[in-house]
């Protein structure tokens, strides 16, 4: 095994996803076969290999930094499921069952 | 015959003609959805009311001649959002979601008057290579409806094979535009890293990311990357060069060219011979043609699959930051705190797949796995990125097939993701260089279309075209259609 169910739960904390007690033996083992395929990258040597992180060959372009009006304000709350004032209300930061945001 | 075998060309001339209106082509596009769709389920939404409305007043304001898209009905994807219309990216998490602005692909698209018809079924946030992993539905194939149509494009894949409008736009971000041409039968182009704007294109891994078009022939879809290239500056990674004219040149044929053969795309124990030996014919066909057949070697090419599902989730997990609940998208009810608030908004909202990418991803980046899974990733993309630019100061273009197999049965690996993930080994590493590959059917295994792919260098979407409708105007199997086997 790769990886085993504490790792597991730990990543779901990293990317705030919660697994059901009883998912987390298939969701773990799923995961192992799956970290154990790309794993396979081990036997290649890519000593002094520059990484690749961006998609271009070409450089990438900027716009001149100037403000320009797009999107009102009322457009973008559109898709927001509760506001108030102009603002997006959300419950509570702190509140009974803070679970260490 | 009907309106919708036209080309798209053909259906420009009888426009501007006035033998055929913009109005009549849209509808028989919606009869020919209404006489379809209960088989195949392409669509997830129709925009027939404004598409009708537009087609109208465009035949009222007078196609324009110069402009040989205008009038004419396109299908969107759902992963590319539409001011005003929903766009799901086929998941629960975005299922009332109505996007504020124009992707730049769809704003072109309107600029020269070409109609959307609707939006099209995906795997969700387009993980997967089947659309089953939609959270609405599942897509069939219109050859065999007992079959996937490949994804994640697979709605925009099948809308175009069963004929129900002519070209349609994808996104491919691991092989999500050529597979499922490549199942349905069809054309489809995966351009360079850069050609297309990605503004409006929910990301998912951003520097493998394109848009391209599904079309049933090659020249159809050259005129469509015509109207979608070019440089935006809403999209820093777009391509500041020129935009050729696609079709410039698309009849001049092979003679002389050096088509590059990678031996490690051609595995002579597939369990499904059909496939090879259909891309070993139409090697057969280039050479008549005058073209020169070259063996080549990609050596890096088994460590595609590995590299690109670290690089993909992990560029995933972090993309997919942004549905916490707040601004948009589905939002959990019942917690106490904000940080319940997240959690339970983004595990009631997104599916099995979704969740295991973001996990992979969140993985490979944290502490203790970052040098041995996302570095390393990153350095394989480097030795595939230069196999590719090797070979090509050999050869012109590269030729393989697109899949291993056809197109398998809905249900068939859905349960084994493992499965899945190594059905992408043909087409990932093109994605991981950045370079365009355009899939077109080349052959029949099983009586299921096969595709092959042609790979180019980069910014040469061009020479994959003209060598594209060589092969494809001498042979016929871009005009056989597709039987709807086990149809109501």
């Amino acid at each position: 095994m790769s990886i085993n169910e504490e790792t597991v739960k730990h990543v779901a904390k990293l990317a705030k996803l919660e697994f059901k007690e009883e998912e987390i033996h298939d969701f773990t083992e799923g995961m192992d076969k799956i970290i154990n395929l790309v794993e396979q990258l081990e036997d290649l040597d890519t000593t002094g290999v520059e990484g690749t992180y961006h998609g271009i060959t070409h450089h990438s372009v900027l716009r001149e930094d100037k403000a320009k009006l797009e999107v009102s304000r009322e457009d973008l709350f559109t898709n927001v499921k509760t506001k108030q004032d102009g603002f997006i209300k959300v419950p509570a930061i702190m509140d009974n069952g803070e679970s260490g945001a | 015959m009907t309106i919708l075998d036209h080309t798209l060309e053909e259906l420009h001339e009888l426009l501007v003609k006035g033998e055929l209106t913009s109005l009549q082509i849209m509808e028989s596009v919606y009869d020919r959805i209404e006489e379809t769709e209960a088989n195949v389920g392409a669509f997830l939404a129709l925009s027939k009311t404004e598409a009708l409305a537009k087609a109208r007043a465009m035949d009222e304001a007078g196609i324009d001649p110069n402009n040989i898209l205008s009038g004419l009905p396109i299908g969107i994807k759902d992963n590319i959002v539409t001011k005003g219309v929903t766009t799901t990216a086929a998941s629960k998490m975005l299922e009332d979601f109505v996007p504020v602005y124009d992707a730049t692909v769809v704003e072109k698209l309107n600029d020269i008057g070409m109609i959307s018809v609707g939006k099209l079924n995906m795997d969700e946030f387009a993980m997967g290579g089947s659309t089953e992993n939609s959270a609405f539905k599942v897509t069939a194939n219109p050859w065999d409806l007992s079959k996937v149509p490949g994804g994640s494009s697979g709605g925009s894949a099948a809308a175009v094979a069963a004929g129900q409008v002519p070209v349609s736009l994808g996104s491919d971000t691991g092989g999500s535009i050529r597979e499922p041409a490549a199942f349905t039968g069809i054309v489809g182009m995966k351009p360079t890293y850069g050609r297309v704007s990605r503004y409006g294109l929910i990301a998912f891994g951003s520097s493998l990311d394109q848009i391209g078009p599904f079309t049933r022939t090659v020249k159809d879809n050259a005129l469509v990357l015509n109207a979608i290239s070019g440089y935006d500056q809403r999209d820093s990674t777009s391509y500041d060069g020129e935009t050729p004219d696609f079709t410039q040149g698309i009849d001049q044929g092979v003679k002389g060219m050096r088509i590059g053969v990678p031996k490690e795309y051609f595995n002579e124990d597939a369990k499904e011979k059909g496939v090879i030996e259909s891309v070993r014919a139409a090697l057969k066909t280039y050479e008549e043609l005058g073209a020169e057949i070259v063996e080549v070697s990609l050596p890096h090419s088994k460590y595609g699959i590995p590299a690109y599902y670290i690089i993909a989730s992990s560029e995933a997990s972090s993309n997919l930051q942004r549905f916490d609940g707040i601004r948009y998208g589905y939002r959990a009810e019942n917690v106490q705190n904000l940080e319940e608030l997240y959690v339970k908004s983004r595990s009631e909202g997104f599916g099995l797949e979704v969740k295991r990418r973001i996990m992979l991803g969140t993985f490979s980046l944290s502490a203790g796995f970052y040098d041995a899974h996302f570095k390393k990733a990153a350095q394989a993309r480097t030795l595939i990125r230069q196999d590719f630019e090797k070979v090509f100061e050999e050869v012109d273009f590269l030729v393989a097939p697109t899949t291993t197999t056809t197109a398998f049965n809905i249900g068939g690996q859905i349960e084994d993701p493992l499965a899945m993930y190594m059905a992408d080994i043909l087409t990932v590493p093109v994605n991981l260089a950045g370079v365009p590959s355009v899939s077109i059917p080349c052959g029949f295994s099983n009586e299921m279309p096969v595709g092959m792919q042609l790979i180019g260098k980069h910014f040469d979407e061009q020479t994959l075209y003209r060598a594209a409708y060589a092969f494809e105007q001498s042979t016929d199997f871009h005009k056989q259609k597709p039987l709807f086997k086990g149809g109501k």
